[in-house]
């Protein structure tokens, strides 16, 4: 008999070695967006923070274990969770209206289902760099979230090592891994699975923006919750 | 003619009234009157606030977010300002107009059909007509759509449904009522599918009737009041527009035509990526707003009006049966002369209704709406001019791209820019013929914004500097120094410093 854990009264099963997060998988929406199935996990933005036994953690890198107690969907914790989506927004320069990557969108769409409405906290509106050196890819750094998902991406299933993160706390910001410092200098092309993970609009194949009509889009008819239930296992949210 | 009103010697020693805002405007505009001891007028300006900071701002963006960027400038005709840029992007994937394929011209079509039907109904039934139907001097609290429902319940519900619908066409192709996706870069992202098609067929004859009557009533109002009608802040001026290369109305695309007060035709059927040979813009002291002229004519006498009465006077024709009509009345009017009356825009503008409903119907019923190729590409190119009749008048835009595809340099004539001299003048007029040495009365002051909203100026679009983002704007005359600066805080308060 497989061992269980229990997310918010619910029986989990789960395996030896597995995160919390990783039991719940296509069970229960833990909300996430530095985790990715694929990938080692980085535990950075801590949006699936959940209380076990009592105590905070962080369900995409603490170990499950039996007769664990996890609360998850609890007003509190939604309620600190929209508060660190909310200090994302204002971190960075999120202008969802004029994004070509609203609809598709994880920031915006764990935003949307934590029913956060407005910033609450006021504009960093700091000053960053659009990089579109490279023929094919861009980065508009005002997007990202820094949930180094493309640097495991690189790394883990490129086998390069095209992104890093540098500096910290508010001077913390993406560097790319070539002389110039410029993405037409690295070694990534747009096939990179670095290419297509960023969640949020950061890092973009060029010139397909907008393709994809209004009502179409990942997020258009589902709530995040719902779409990543449904690809916990395969390409997950992509 | 009443260009000595435009600035005054003494301007120090006079009383200065100020109506502010111009009410029911979609934006935000300021009048100044200078007036002298004898409270004659000696003065007149049309402020709008406009900072040019939008150009700047799309600075540095990747071209194909310009159709989806560009839509805020404007809160009333974004699709407008989406199918210029997208007109313009085009040309940046190396597809000019005539390679667009079929399929998408079409749904484009739709789609700007869509828009100017919902502006004018918008800016007819909702800003004007309560002016219209009450008389320009009836008391405040008549004067709006909520009297004209109360008083007039068929024509109220009729301006409100009309305008439903273009919200309509404009959300079944883009997706959204307002701000949605659409035209892109070669083409548009989607067909319509059957039964989008079918819903908006089933009320598109209705809407036609609904346009007939809304034409026979401005008629009535029109002829009924003359020649208050007629002259009111009348100007005779030039007036420029698009029409297709037959001289039929255009609204999507054709060649520029000119023609001057006396009906002569100046420019016919001009490719619009050349209108830098033909249009200039003049910088003005008092303003951000800048003065677009025929070079031909130089500064002074090379303004020109723009819009719904530019284009319905000096096309030959329009190609649907029931506005042609409509048309060929308003021109008898004026004995086949064009016709120069300022309130004269609101009969062209519901021509114009009438036939965006007309041509509505047509596309619903052609069968490459439906599907076929959307989206076509072709060699890279610099540089991109899309023009279009949106429902102010003629729209440029003007882009530059390096490449690595970042936009370098933007360049954009808005319709209400066009009409800026225009404006002035009528206020002007208004100013000189209606209120000086009277005492000031609100509903003569209202005079002056009943000529201002004739043109249907959308402020908002000049002026909208992206909600309370901290920018600063700087304003470059036409030698390309920097004459002034502006910040505006995240508390939306401005601060002016001179540079
Ligand atoms: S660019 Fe995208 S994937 Fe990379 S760290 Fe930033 S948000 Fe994450
Ligand atoms: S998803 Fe666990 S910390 Fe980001």
């Amino acid at each position: 008999m497989s061992k269980t854990l229990s997310i918010d009264g619910q029986e989990i099963p789960f395996e030896d070695g597995q995160t919390i997060m990783q039991a719940a998988a296509a069970n229960v929406y833990i909300p996430h967006l530095c985790h990715h199935p694929e990938f080692t996990p980085h535990g950075s933005c801590k949006l699936c923070t959940v209380k076990v036994n009592g105590r905070n953690c962080s369900a995409c890198t603490f170990p499950a274990a039996e007769g664990q107690e996890v609360l998850n969907n609890t007003t509190d914790i939604n309620a600190d969770r929209k508060k660190i989506t909310q200090m994302l927004f204002v971190e960075g320069n999120h202008f969802c209206p004029s994004c070509e990557k609203t609809g598709n969108c994880q920031l915006q769409a764990v935003a949307y289902h934590l029913n956060m409405l407005d910033n609450h906290f006021p504009l960093f509106y700091p000053q960053r760099e659009l990089d579109a050196s490279h023929p094919d890819v861009l980065i508009d750094h005002n997007r990202c979230i820094f949930c180094t998902l493309c640097v495991r991406a690189s790394q883990e299933q490129d086998g390069k090592d095209v992104f890093a993160l540098s500096g910290r706390g508010i001077t913390k910001h993406l560097i790319v891994n070539a002389p110039s410092g410029k993405l037409k200098d690295s070694a990534l092309v747009a096939d990179d699975r670095a290419a297509h993970i960023c969640p949020t609009g950061a890092i973009l194949i060029k010139r397909t923006g907008y393709t994809i009509p209004i009502g179409q889009r990942l997020y258009d008819h589902h709530d995040i919750s719902d779409v990543s239930l449904a690809t916990a296992e395969t390409q997950h949210d992509q | 003619m009443y260009e000595h009103l435009e600035t005054a010697e003494n301007a120090a020693q006079l009383k200065r009234v100020v109506i502010d805002p111009v009410s029911r405007v979609e934006g935000h505009g300021k009048v100044t009157l200078l007036l002298d001891e004898n409270n004659k007028v000696q003065q007149a300006r049309l402020h709008i606030v406009e900072f040019r900071g939008f150009e700047r701002f799309i600075q540095g963006r990747p071209y194909w977010e310009l159709p989806v960027l560009v839509q805020r400038l404007c809160g009333i005709c974004p699709v407008s300002h989406h199918l210029a840029a997208a007109k313009a992007i085009d040309q940046l994937v190396g597809v000019d107009p005539e390679n667009l394929p079929v399929s998408a011209d079409k749904l484009r079509r739709l789609l700007h059909f869509g828009q100017v039907m919902q502006s004018h109904a918008l800016h007819f039934f909702h800003l004007s007509s309560p002016d219209l139907l009450f008389g320009f001097e009836s008391e405040q609290n008549k004067r709006s759509i909520i009297a004209v429902l109360a008083a007039f319940p068929d024509i109220g519900v009729q301006g409100v449904k009309l305008r439903k619908y273009g919200q309509e066409v404009i959300r079944m192709v883009s997706g959204k009522r307002i701000h949605g996706s659409g035209a892109i870069a070669g083409g548009i992202n989607k067909a319509l599918t059957p039964a989008e098609r079918d819903y908006l067929l089933q009320d598109i004859e209705q809407m036609i009737a609904w346009a007939q009557g809304a034409v026979a009533l401005i008629q009535k109002v029109h002829c009924s009041n003359l020649p208050y009608y007629d002259e009111f802040a009348g100007l005779r001026s030039n007036y420029l527009s698009l029409t297709k290369p037959n001289g039929a109305l255009e609204l999507y695309h054709g060649g520029i035509r000119v023609k001057n007060a006396e009906g002569g035709t100046l420019l016919d059927n001009i490719d619009y990526c050349q209108y830098n040979q033909y249009i200039h813009e003049e910088v003005r002291s008092w303003t951000y707003m800048k003065f677009p002229y025929l070079l031909s004519l130089g500064k002074e006498a090379g303004w020109y009006r723009v819009g719904p009465l530019a284009r319905v006077n000096i096309c030959d024709y329009i190609d649907t049966p029931l506005a042609e009509a409509a048309r060929v009345e308003f021109k008898a009017h004026s004995q086949e002369a064009l016709v120069h009356s300022t309130l004269a825009f609101h009969w062209a503008r519901l021509i114009e209704v009438l036939h965006c409903a007309e041509s509505i119907e047509r596309l619903l019923h052609d069968p490459a709406i439906l599907g076929g190729e959307l989206v076509t590409k072709g060699e890279k190119r610099y540089e991109g001019i899309g023009v279009i009749e949106a429902p102010r008048g003629t729209l440029f835009h003007h882009y530059q791209v390096d490449e690595n595809d970042i936009v370098t340099k933007a360049n954009l004539i808005v319709s209400t820019t066009s009409n800026n001299m225009a404006m002035n003048e009528s206020v002007r007029q208004v100013a000189a013929e209606y209120l000086s040495g009277q005492e000031l009365t609100e509903p003569l002051l209202n005079n002056i914004e009943v000529a201002i909203r004739a043109y249907d100026p959308c402020l908002s679009c000049a002026t909208h500097a992206v909600g309370k983002m901290p920018l600063q704007l700087e304003l470059i005359n036409a030698q390309g120094d920097v004459v002034a600066k502006l910040l505006k805080h995240d508390t939306g308060e401005f601060e002016r410093i001179h540079g």
